[in-house]
């Protein structure tokens, strides 16, 4: 295997773990209002992605990284093209992060209710342009040989909003609610597990007739089709019935598994439709940008292979150490004092 | 306005918040630290209460200098798309090695660190903060390389067909003089930062008479590492400034206003000019000390700005090559001004505080609560100075800033964005700010629901920290 399809494939894992990871984050955040009755509830929700959100947004951090070290062009033409999508997103992924950090500080009910709304839309949004975003780069945006000779892109924003695009945003959304739906029922106790369950059941259906028909038109819009891309797009399919079973008979760790390997094998099918072109242009071939055309020296690639050989499977140990850590479940019933902000606590100061 | 001059602002602004945070995060993170340390040793209480304390302080920040942290990646690509091609096969390697290396690790140390003051055990516990802390030190450590390779690039080879500068040494990009002097002028830089924070704060609630015999401990703390690390910044800064006459000379030449090159060069400690700065009204000067600055020998020469552009224009065509100079005179200025001032007002209130003394004085007392601002003026003059004062090239020598803005994004948009990041910096600055003096203001507690048996025991979240 060349460098170029190693970075090619490393990338697509960062996207993977990205995805997995915040996926469930984001379904979390935008579940919130509707999983929870009051407001213990709502701190037992918040406090299963307490100790984690930050360390799954990472990925992105890194999959942002690992492309502007690998493929310079990619990451120059992907980010000044898709500029306003990827604004919203950093905007809401601002307020997000805040919002987790800040919201129960205080037990002022009007000053939690913002921050909670501010979860909900900064969950949403980023979910749904992620979908848009990739849906696009499969799909080929207008890409040209620009003045000074580097591919660019000339779409506009506008042209991003097409059906194929919007259509992959509701295959993220809903998989996202899905899925953050799947976690909160295999971290929670009680009532919010059972709302979390049927919720997953009904958003599992929604989300399940989105990516059907989203890969089929994928596999269908091809300029040939691709075998492997057909198998893994089956793949998914049982993958996220499975899932959906495993839900239904509420074996949660299991619905769990599956929902993330749906994503895993979700992800691959887009990569690997896209495999070698990294940003297809819906102009003409010669305006693709590939693995090859797209990529840092081979001195750069192997630098970089050496450092992720050895740095990702120790991430992967202490991340997911992490996560057995915090294995137990959050019950509503286990926060003390849900109305009382950690900065209200004024009675026990200390006079001297 | 065009997109240029938009993209520059937009990255001045977004820049110098992050920078704000950045440094009360590594500082604190080490303080922290030390006190959970000193609470795991000698099982003290006011360690414990000095650990919550400070450690709510250090949450609170952190979450900003997180999130703002983002838009600085991304902006490359979306803002200066044009550099990135140029020059991603070199800078984007230290920007990944940051993510994988530091930021998994912080982020997740931290994680276990808020959340798992009943969960871990105490030492693993105590080991999640030190590494967490370390996460803060490693990502310094490989940003700033990254900006050191713009400010004097190595390892390198420009690449004509597809004009852009590849790798040829990481090594070299990694350990270079100009990145080694950086870190050690940095790191110290935000150790005095988190101990102004930290010797603010505990100067306050003395003067509040808040938990007194824990503020003590914390303002020695603090006014102790401000002075340690100001010594270890004047040799680090020191070492810089020589590095920096050699590979930019222009940035010195433009510090000093210097405009002929001379002899016995002297270092103006003020001077009143013209308002274009290009001559002098009223100056006092230290004699040859900027000779002794820049290249360690009282009677060095110090070239002049005059002459280096008359020097750049053979070399790289016809253009301007000086950089703003009143910027690049005031900012150098009041970067060591205010670090010094800082050090000034730490060794003031140490000397007050012998034998059991407090901070006094009627102005000098009350003016403690303002130290954390005085490194962060002196930080951000200092990034501003290093980052202007190497204009017109985004990386010296190899690009220039106006090559590097993106071609694809109008100014509309650029426009767009930055005024919408700056409100959104402004509203978090507001609650950030608020959230500070709360927590100031309720003073150090006495944290009732930590292994209390009355709330549950074990099975009940020690929500201290957490959401």
């Amino acid at each position: 295997m060349t460098f170029q399809s190693t970075w090619f494939l490393l990338i697509a894992v960062l996207w993977i773990g990205y995805f997995i990871l915040e996926g469930f984050d984001f379904g979390v955040g935008m579940l919130l209002p509707f999983v929870s009755r009051n407001e213990a509830d709502r701190r037992a929700v918040l406090t299963t992605l307490g100790p984690v959100w930050d360390g799954n947004e990472v990925w992105l951090l890194v999959a942002g990284g690992a492309t502007f070290a690998a493929f310079p062009e990619w990451y120059a033409t992907l980010f000044s093209g898709f500029y306003l999508p990827l604004f919203l997103i950093l905007v809401s992924l601002i307020v997000r992060g805040v919002a987790f950090e800040y919201r129960s500080k205080y037990g002022k009910a009007q000053w939690r209710q913002r921050w909670d709304i501010a979860i909900f839309v900064s969950s949403l949004l980023p979910a749904l342009l992620w979908g848009v975003a990739f849906a696009n780069i499969v799909r080929g945006v207008p890409l040209e040989k620009a003045a000074s000779g580097s591919i660019e892109y000339t779409g506009g924003f506008l042209n991003l909003l097409n059906p194929y695009a919007l259509l992959g945003g509701v295959v993220t959304l809903t998989v996202f609610i899905t899925h953050g739906a799947v976690f909160l029922s295999l971290k929670t106790a009680g009532t919010i597990r059972d709302r979390a369950q049927g919720i997953a059941k009904l958003f599992g259906l929604i989300a399940a007739i989105a990516a059907v028909s989203f890969l089929l038109w994928t596999n269908l819009s091809l300029p040939e089709i691709k075998p492997v891309v057909l198998v893994l797009s089956i793949a998914v399919a049982l993958f996220w019935v499975a899932g959906m079973a495993m839900n239904f008979i509420r074996r949660e760790g299991w619905a769990f598994i599956f929902s993330a390997l749906t994503i895993l094998t979700f992800v691959t099918t887009l990569f690997t439709a896209l495999y070698p072109r990294v940003m297809p242009s819906s102009l003409g071939a010669q305006f693709d940008l590939t693995i090859t055309n797209a990529s840092s020296t081979q001195y750069t690639l192997k630098v970089m292979t050496v450092v992720a050989v050895i740095m990702t499977p120790i991430v992967l140990i202490y991340q997911g150490w992490t996560y057995w850590v915090f294995r137990k479940r959050v019950s509503a019933s286990q926060i003390a004092h849900p109305e009382r902000g950690v900065l209200d606590q004024v009675s026990h100061t200390l006079q001297q | 306005m065009n997109s240029l001059d938009l993209a520059r602002w937009q990255f001045a602004i977004t820049t110098v918040y992050h920078f704000l945070f950045v440094p009360i995060t590594i500082g604190m993170a080490f303080l922290v630290a030390g006190l959970h340390t000193a609470w795991y040793r000698t099982a003290k209480l006011k360690y414990l209460r000095a650990t919550k304390f400070f450690g709510k302080l250090f949450l609170i920040n952190f979450a900003i200098g997180v999130v703002t942290g983002i838009v600085q990646e991304f902006q490359f690509g979306m803002n200066w798309s044009s550099y990135s091609r140029f020059v991603g096969d070199i800078f984007g390697a230290p920007l990944a090695m940051e993510g994988l290396l530091a930021f998994f690790m912080e982020s997740t140390f931290l994680g276990l660190w808020i959340f798992g003051w009943d969960r871990l055990p105490k030492k693993l516990h105590l080991a999640s903060i030190w590494l967490a802390a370390t996460g803060t030190l490693l990502s310094a450590y490989f940003i700033l390389a990254a900006n050191a390779w713009m400010q004097h690039p190595v390892g390198y080879i420009y690449n004509a067909t597809k004009h852009r500068a590849e790798l040829t040494d990481i090594k070299a990009v990694l350990t270079q003089n100009t990145a080694l002097a950086t870190f050690f002028h940095t790191i110290p830089s935000a150790a005095f930062t988190g101990a102004a924070f930290m010797a603010g704060i505990s100067a306050w609630l003395i003067i509040k008479k808040k938990d007194a015999e824990m503020a003590r401990g914390t303002l020695k703390l603090g006014l102790i590492t401000m002075l340690v690390s100001i010594v270890v910044i004047s040799f680090s800064g020191d070492i810089t400034a020589r590095i920096m006459t050699k590979q930019q000379p222009m940035k010195m030449a433009a510090a000093e206003a210097l405009y002929n090159t001379q002899d016995s060069a002297p270092f103006s400690l003020l001077t009143i000019g013209t308002l274009d700065g290009s001559r002098s009204v009223f100056q006092i000067d230290l004699p040859s000390m900027l000779s002794f600055m820049s290249t360690g020998n009282f009677k060095g020469v110090v070239e002049g700005v005059n002459d280096l552009q008359a020097k750049y224009e053979k070399q790289y065509g016809a253009g301007d090559y000086t950089p703003n100079i009143p910027m690049a005179y005031w900012s150098f200025r009041l970067m060591i001004g205010f670090g010094f001032l800082g050090a000034l007002f730490a060794l003031l209130a140490l000397w007050q505080m012998r034998k059991g003394g407090t901070p006094k004085g009627r102005w000098f007392a009350p003016a403690m609560i303002f130290l954390p601002f005085i490194p962060l003026l002196a930080n951000s003059f200092g990034w501003i100075f290093t980052e202007t004062a190497r204009q017109p090239w985004a990386v010296f020598g190899l690009i220039k800033t106006s090559a590097g803005v993106s071609q694809v994004v109008s100014a509309g948009a650029v426009l767009f964005t930055m005024i919408a990041f700056t409100a959104l910096y402004g509203i978090l600055a507001f609650i950030e700010v608020g959230l500070i003096l709360k927590v100031i203001k309720n003073g150090p507690t006495e944290e009732l629901d930590y292994e209390d048996p009355a709330l549950g025991g074990s099975d009940q979240q020690n929500l201290v920290m957490s959401y």
